[in-house]
C-alpha cells in the first residue's frame, strides 16, 4: 500500500496565506479584502506588498461581500477573507443575490472551518457551510488538505472565471501532498488503491482516512482512498469507478453529515450505482469548546472513526 | 436648459411605458417606478457618460447600480429608450423566458445591467466596491447609484455608508429616493428614521438635497451639483424627494400602488394622463 509522509505539520491558512502572496506578484488583478481577521487568515504579506490592493474592510462581512462583487466590475479578482462561519452563513444573501447569480468573479477564502479552530467554540465553528455554499448554482466548493494543497488550490482559483468558496482551517495538520503540485478544480486525486472499501475523504480528514487505511491494511483489510477536494462540481467518475470495484463507501469530512459531501457521493450513488455508506461528519449537531484533538474524538471525526466506520460498512457489502 | 421639453417627453414615454408593463402582466411596482422617471431619464439621457456597446467592466464610462431593484419598470424603459435594448422587449416584462425578470439580473444577459438588485440593501456595497475598482484602474469616471428610503432600514447600508466616507469614497453619488412610502404604510409609521441628512453627515459625507425630485431640470440640477462635489475626499449623497405613483393622479401619495398593476379602467385613465409622445412599443 502506497504510504505518504508528513513533513511537518503546518496549518492550512497559512497555505492561503502563501498563494495569495504568490498571486500578489504574479497577478496584479488580484485584490484582497479581509473583515478585521487579517493576521488570522494570513493576509500580511499581501497587505504589506501591495497596500493598495488591501482592502480592510471592518467587521463588516456583509459590505465586503457586495465590496468584492462590485469590484469584479472593473476586472478585479477578489480574494475575501475571513472565518468560514462569517464568509457563508452571515453572508448568505449577499453572496446568493450579489456574487452567484450575478455571476461574479468572487474567491470567498475561509479559515477556521468546522470543530477544530477549537476552544472558540460552537459559534465560530461552522459546520454547515459547504451545504450552503454548494446550493448555490454556480458555486464552485472547494476544502482543501493540508498546506500545500491550499496553497496550489489558491494560485489555481485565480485562473478559474466564476464565483468559488474556499474552505481551510486553524489547527496544525499534516502536510504531505507535493509541494507545489498542480490544482485541478473537480479532479479527485486517488491517493492509495484499495479493493475492499473506498475512503473518500475532504479537509483534513484526508490525512486521517489514509492513517485509518494503514491501519487496515494492517488487519488485512484493503482501502482505496480518495481525496475530494473539490466538492463542488464533484467527480463522480472517480468516486462511481472507485465504488464500482470495492462495493462500498465511507465518506469523511469535518461537517454535519446533512448537507456535506457525503450526501453528494450518495446522491451520485443512488443514480448510478447504490452500494452501503457510512458517514464520518458531525450528526446534526453544533460544536463546543475544547482542543481540535479532543474534538475530533469526541464528534467522531478522527482515523480511529473512520476505520470503525469501515468496518462496519463491510458487513453491510 | 434648452431641450427641456424634449426630456419631458421622455419622461411622460416612460410613464406609459411603466404603467403598460406592469398592466400586462398584472404585476411588478408601478408607485417607486413612476416616482423615479425624472431620475433615470436626467441620468441617462443627460447626466452620465457612458458607451453605447454594453461592456460588464465598464472602463471609461460612467456606472450605474439600482439598489432597490423592484422599481425595474422605469429601469428597463429607460435602457431601452437609451438604445441598450429594443424598445419592444418591454413586451416581455416578467414573462416567461424574459431578460426582463421581475428584478433586474445580469443571469439572462440583459446590456445595461451589471448587478442583480431585488433583496434590498447590497446596492451600496457593490457601488462600492466598483468605485474603488475605478481608482485601482485610475479611470476617473463616476458611479452612481440609487435607493429607496424605506431600505435605508436594512443594516447592510450603513455599513458601506461607514465605509465609503472612512475610505474616501469620493467618486460615488449615492441617490435616496425619499418618497416617504414602503409596503406596509408611510415610512414614518413602519419605522420612522429620523433625519436622514444628519445621518448622512454624521457619518462624513456631502449630502445635498433636490426638493423637487419630479421636476426634470431639478433632478439634472442636483445631479451636476453633485458631480462637481465629487473628487473632494468625500462620497455625495443626493436626498430626493419624490411623490410616489407621480404623474397619476389616483396612485400619487400614497404606498398603496407600491406593488399593485392597475386594471384596463384605472390604466386607460392612467395612460390619459400621460399621452404617447415617443411611440409606444
Amino acid at each position: 500500500m502506497k504510504k505518504y509522509t508528513n513533513t511537518g505539520n503546518k496549518d492550512t491558512r497559512s497555505g492561503f496565506g502563501a498563494g495569495l502572496t504568490e498571486l500578489g506578484k504574479s497577478n496584479e488583478n488580484v485584490v484582497a479584502l479581509c473583515a478585521d481577521l487579517t493576521g488570522s487568515l494570513k493576509m500580511d504579506e499581501f497587505k504589506k506588498n501591495h497596500p493598495e490592493r488591501f482592502f480592510q474592510i471592518g467587521i463588516a462581512e456583509a459590505n465586503m461581500i457586495g465590496i468584492a462583487a462590485g469590484m469584479t466590475i472593473g476586472g478585479k479578482i477578489p480574494f475575501t477573507g475571513t472565518f468560514a462561519n462569517f464568509s457563508t452563513g452571515r453572508v448568505y444573501d449577499q453572496i446568493r443575490q450579489s456574487v452567484a447569480y450575478s455571476d461574479k468573479n468572487v474567491k470567498i477564502c475561509a479559515s477556521h472551518a468546522g470543530v477544530t479552530l477549537g476552544e472558540d467554540g460552537a459559534t465560530h465553528q461552522i459546520l454547515e457551510d459547504i451545504g450552503l455554499m454548494k446550493m448555490l448554482p454556480g458555486m464552485t466548493v472547494i476544502n482543501t488538505c493540508d498546506y500545500n494543497q491550499t496553497k496550489a488550490a489558491t494560485l489555481a482559483i485565480a485562473e478559474f472565471e466564476g464565483p468559488v468558496y474556499l474552505r481551510f482551517g486553524r489547527p496544525k495538520v499534516a502536510n504531505f501532498t507535493p509541494e507545489n503540485g498542480k490544482f485541478e478544480i473537480g479532479k479527485a486525486v486517488n491517493l492509495t488503491e484499495g479493493t475492499d472499501v473506498t475512503i473518500i475523504a475532504t479537509g483534513h480528514l484526508v490525512w486521517e482516512a489514509l492513517q485509518a487505511a494503514e491501519q487496515l491494511n494492517e488487519k488485512g483489510i484493503s482501502a482505496e482512498v480518495i481525496n475530494i477536494h473539490t466538492i463542488k462540481p464533484l467527480d463522480e467518475e472517480a468516486i462511481l469507478a472507485s465504488v464500482r470495484k470495492t462495493g462500498c463507501v465511507v465518506t469523511a469530512e469535518e461537517h454535519n453529515f446533512l448537507g456535506g459531501l457525503g450526501e453528494s457521493v450518495s446522491r451520485t450513488l443512488v443514480e448510478h450505482f447504490p452500494a452501503p455508506q457510512e458517514f464520518v461528519a458531525t450528526k446534526d449537531t453544533f460544536g463546543e469548546s475544547g482542543t481540535p484533538e479532543q474534538l475530533m474524538e469526541k464528534y467522531g471525526l478522527n482515523a480511529e472513526a473512520i476505520v470503525k466506520a469501515s468496518e462496519k460498512v463491510l458487513k453491510r457489502k | 436648459m434648452p431641450h427641456t421639453k424634449e426630456l419631458e417627453n421622455f419622461v411622460t414615454q416612460v410613464r406609459r411605458d411603466i404603467l403598460r408593463q406592469v398592466h400586462k402582466v398584472n404585476s411588478g411596482h408601478p408607485g417607486g417606478s413612476l416616482g423615479c422617471a425624472e431620475f433615470f431619464t436626467a441620468l441617462y439621457q443627460e447626466v452620465m457618460d457612458y458607451k453605447s456597446d454594453f461592456d460588464m467592466n465598464g472602463i471609461g464610462e460612467d456606472l450605474f447600480f439600482l439598489s432597490n431593484g423592484h422599481i425595474s419598470p422605469v429601469f428597463y424603459s429607460v435602457l431601452a429608450r437609451s438604445g441598450f435594448f429594443p424598445v419592444e422587449e418591454l413586451n416581455t416584462f416578467r414573462l416567461i423566458n424574459s431578460r426582463l425578470q421581475g428584478h433586474p439580473t445580469t443571469h439572462e444577459g440583459l446590456p445595461g445591467i451589471r448587478i442583480a438588485s431585488g433583496s434590498l440593501g447590497q446596492g451600496l456595497s457593490v457601488a462600492i466596491g466598483a468605485a474603488e475598482a475605478k481608482k485601482l484602474n485610475k479611470d476617473s469616471h463616476l458611479v452612481y447609484t440609487l435607493h429607496g428610503d424605506g431600505e435605508l432600514q436594512e443594516g447592510q447600508n450603513w455599513e458601506a455608508i461607514m465605509y465609503a466616507a472612512g475610505n474616501k469614497i469620493d467618486n460615488l453619488i449615492a441617490t435616496i429616493d425619499v418618497n416617504g412610502q414602503q409596503i406596509d404604510g408611510a415610512t414614518d409609521q413602519v419605522l420612522p428614521m429620523g433625519n436622514l441628512k444628519a445621518k448622512f453627515e454624521a457619518f462624513g459625507w456631502d449630502v445635498l438635497e433636490v426638493k423637487q425630485g419630479n421636476d426634470i431640470s431639478k433632478v439634472i440640477e442636483g445631479l451636476n451639483e453633485a458631480k462637481s462635489r465629487t473628487g473632494k475626499g468625500k462620497p455625495v449623497c443626493i436626498l430626493m424627494t419624490t411623490v410616489m405613483g407621480h404623474g397619476v393622479d389616483f396612485m400619487m401619495h400614497t404606498h398603496k400602488w407600491h406593488g399593485v398593476a392597475p386594471n384596463d379602467e384605472q390604466l386607460e385613465n392612467a395612460l390619459a394622463q400621460n399621452p404617447e409622445t415617443l411611440g409606444d412599443y
